[in-house]
């Protein structure tokens, strides 16, 4: 295996290339107790149209999130009790472009792997298994339903997006997973859960060597085609500027987002992400002017926070929270990204802030879940995410004015409020 | 693990945990005294408005400049209940010294930040400023209110008012909305000072400094703060049983019920309930959630909770409405099951492993060690996570059996949907 040791976050990283495409992390944390072991897919929620065997195929939506309940039935019974009876925790979640299946462990930890690696590799659905997943599912989604963040979320991103699927719900409806049978779930594991599409990524005190051995026993020799996967040709525009809903919540709540212009994967990916995240801290983050004024004019409050997200194709801004005047707080931000990329960015600040990032990102090592799941999201990206400390220095503000005078524009804004029920 | 306690003054106590595998150090200061319904919301809004500003340090903006140049220290408000005691305060969050590219010693200036927090807020004419205070008693009031937006966790909060109507468990850790809306500005600075003069304020620290150079940061920290009428903790008395089971039922705009069930637990053998909750409903290899979730499909989920302190377990549950007497009649199923020992091989190794695997792994993780500790702390437990994990491995099944013997139903929370909807 190769090692890396990355001097200024106190971190080394062991990579690795099975002969059948899977790639394998080993992250050592001595001193822990804990082991953690995150096998992933690049397949997600919005990889619903691809290409198997020649011909392009058109799955339900919620359709990753599904085969995911689904992994975990095995010809014995079900992965979930086996693990948990050597004491695992395991679980796993499906996102936008990305299933990641999971377990930590304090003792057993091999045994654990081995059923890990096997429950993912070796799908077993039968008709009534499937149908009867659907009960459970359905009542996921209506609870999710119920859920004002959800919904805010999910709706803002309907607005931004037209073509996309990064517009689909993870979940699906009730409505479209009533579609979903047993042999498109065969089919869709078959072309997503080949080794040369997935990752393996270890944290903790665990002897690398055994780790890859295991990989090699327990999983398919060969790994398969490169798949290709259709996300819709989006149109540079927003979908709807605005969207609002009414349920049984206390107050309005907001979500403003704007829709950036993407990045290529590698190294150009990982720099619009620091770039993007330091825009927001700068913009609107806890120590930004434009923050402490808004909230001591009580038009936000402690809810109030932003992001900014990547995914294939798809680059989005976005902020809100609880707020009585949700257009007065949408504009403000509006008129505060003008005002920093027109007349600069206060030098000071931008140290202060960068400071303040690099403390939150070496924080985020204290999790063996963040570790493995930017590991996973670098290899499908093509970036070493170790690398944030050199990325955070070879940007500079003048970097993030311009992000914030291409992107956060009128234009480029969506508007998405949830308020109570008759207001 | 390697704990140590130490009186630092009257009535203030350090637990000192060093660790050099994280790449941060965590340090926590909180009060703990008596959560009561007429100082509940009054204390749960204090933190909010010391975290405003300081006299050095007088509004967030300058505050945040501050902890930025500490390379991005966090400095949180907490409002937590443990047993029946309400514990406020700061946790603090700084990378390890190691790691500060310029070298800079990070503890003493986050410590002192937190002294200055605590014990020289700034003020106006002998009271907090009256826009903090205005605009955090309005967060407070929202915070109160949005409990409902999230239907799972206002179900089982609604739950243990229910069940604990009258008693100190019963009230929300933030105190109710209408206790929130009589408080006053001059009035809370009274209340303020005397939460600091009069409650036990426990300290806690993780992370790679010595035991010495923490009390002596802590101790400079909190040289000002009044010590001279320190009251002692009070004990969680346990829950005063239903005769008959209490049926609560209300109605909201929401597509999906929910099912909460309150147990009363007459054993006090602590070790066997909690193997026996976790048997029942505490892991994701429970009786609840392999046969009520998984095997009948009656609910996206469903599991349980021990509440030490108080000596009771209560049921969670998600269901269609129309489920709600199949739910309830296999939840209770469930509960005999482990009762009358009716158990695959597996069930109890597996139970136990979860709870070892839980203890192990709490020395991984600052903020959980420092939860459990203020929980031992405020309830006046002494064992480590080793000892638990001790009397886990000693436990018998005859001795859950027994104790879960003792379960018996006391109360039944149904959230249900209006009948209007279509």
């Amino acid at each position: 295996m190769k090692q890396t040791f990355y001097e200024r976050i106190g971190e080394s990283v062991l990579r690795e290339t099975l002969p059948n495409g899977l790639q394998i992390c080993v992250v050592p944390k001595p001193g822990y107790a804990k082991k953690y072991a995150f096998f992933a897919t690049r397949y997600g929620g919005m990889d619903t149209r691809f290409q198997l065997d020649g011909k392009w195929l058109d799955t339900p939506a919620g359709i990753a999130h599904y085969l995911e309940h689904k992994m975990f039935d095995t010809k014995e019974g079900n992965a979930l009790q086996e693990l948990a009876k050597n004491g695992a925790e395991p679980n796993a979640f499906t996102s936008n472009a990305m299933t990641g299946y999971y377990f930590d462990s304090t003792s057993r930890f091999e045994e654990n792997l081995e059923i890990l690696l096997s429950f993912v590799s070796i799908p077993y659905f039968t008709q009534e298994s499937v149908a009867k997943e659907q009960g459970i599912i359905g009542q996921e989604i209506r609870m999710i339903e119920d859920n004002p963040d959800w919904q805010i979320y999910t709706r803002m991103m309907q607005a931004l997006y037209s073509a996309s699927t990064a517009r689909t719900a993870i979940a699906g409806t009730v409505e479209s997973i009533s579609h979903i049978t047993a042999e498109t779930l065969y089919e869709c594991h078959k072309a997503f859960y080949a080794p040369s599409n997935m990752i393996l990524t270890v944290v903790g005190d665990v002897d690398p060597v055994h780790v890859t051995d295991i990989a090699r026993r327990v999983l398919p020799r060969e790994g398969g085609p490169a798949i290709r996967r259709d996300h819709g040709t989006e149109p540079e525009g927003v979908c709807q500027k605005e969207t609002r809903k009414e349920m049984e919540v206390s107050c309005p709540q907001f979500l403003t987002g704007f829709k950036c212009t993407p990045a290529p994967d590698g190294e150009a990916y990982m720099r619009l992400a620091a770039v993007g995240e330091m825009a927001c801290d700068i913009l609107l983050g806890d120590s930004s002017p434009l923050y402490q004024r808004l909230y001591a004019e009580g038009l936000i409050n402690a809810s109030f926070g932003g992001e900014f997200e990547m995914m294939p194709g798809v680059a989005y801004l976005y902020a809100g929270g609880d707020s009585k005047d949700a257009r007065a707080v949408a504009a403000a931000i509006r008129e505060e990204a003008h005002r920093l990329a027109e007349g600069g960015i206060d030098e000071d600040f931008y140290q202060r802030v960068k400071r303040a990032a690099f403390g939150a990102s070496l924080r985020g090592l204290n999790s063996f879940e963040n570790i493995a799941v930017s590991l996973t999201e670098g290899y499908f990206h093509d970036y070493d995410p170790f690398r944030f400390p050199q990325v955070f220095d070879a940007i500079s503000k003048d970097d993030v004015a311009a992000f914030l005078r291409e992107n956060i524009v009128e234009d480029r804004a969506v508007l998405s409020e949830i308020v109570p029920k008759g207001a | 693990m390697e704990v140590t306690r130490t009186k630092l003054a009257e009535g203030v106590y350090l637990t000192y945990l060093p660790a050099r595998k994280f790449k941060t150090s965590l340090l926590s200061a909180q009060f703990v005294c008596p959560i009561r319904r007429e100082t509940a919301s009054a204390y749960a809004l204090l933190p909010s408005v010391l975290r405003r500003g300081t006299v050095r340090y007088p509004d967030l903006g300058a505050l945040s400049v501050r902890l930025d140049g500490l390379y991005g220290a966090r400095i949180d408000y907490t409002v937590r209940k443990k047993g029946e005691s309400q514990c406020v305060g700061f946790v603090a969050s700084l990378i390890d010294d190691s790691f500060a590219p310029g070298g800079e010693r990070l503890l003493e200036p986050v410590a002192e930040l937190l002294g200055e927090l605590i014990c020289d807020p700034v003020t106006e004419g002998g009271r907090f400023v009256p826009s903090y205070f205005e605009s955090e008693k309005t967060n407070l009031i929202d915070a109160i209110r949005s409990l409902i937006n999230d239907k799972r966790d206002y179900a089982d909060a609604r739950l243990l008012q229910e069940m604990c109507a009258g008693e100190p468990y019963g009230i929300s850790r933030l105190g109710s909305e209408e206790e929130a809306q009589r408080l006053q500005a001059r009035k809370l600075y009274a209340q303020y000072g005397e939460l600091i003069a009069s409650s036990r304020l426990e300290l806690f620290y993780s992370g790679g400094a010595e035991l010495a150079r923490v009390e002596q940061a802590l101790q400079a920290a909190f040289a000002t703060l009044p010590r001279e009428n320190v009251q002692e903790l009070v004990p969680t008395l346990p829950h005063t049983a239903r005769q008959t089971p209490r049926s609560v039922t209300e109605r909201l705009d929401v597509t999906q019920g929910k099912l909460g069930l309150g147990f009363t637990c007459a054993s006090r053998d602590d070790t066997a309930l909690l193997m026996g909750n976790t048997l029942f409903g505490g892991s994701s290899n429970s009786k609840l959630f392999l046969n009520v979730r998984e095997k009948l499909s009656l609910c996206y989920f469903a599991s349980s909770v021990y509440h030490r302190a108080k000596g009771i377990i209560t049921v969670s549950s998600g269901i269609e409405f129309d489920k709600f007497q199949a739910a309830y009649d296999e939840i209770l199923a469930q509960l005999a099951a482990v009762r009358e020992g009716r158990l695959d091989d597996w069930e109890l190794e597996g139970a136990r492993s979860v709870l070892l695997n839980a203890y192990a792994s709490m020395g991984d993780s600052q903020a959980k060690l420092e939860n459990f500790f203020l929980g031992q702390a405020a309830t006046g437990q002494e064992e480590t996570p080793e000892l638990l994990a001790q009397a886990v491995r000693d436990v018998t099944a005859e001795r859950i059996f027994e104790a879960m013997e003792t379960v018996s139903l006391d109360t039944v929370y149904f959230l249900e949907g209006k009948e209007t909807q279509a």
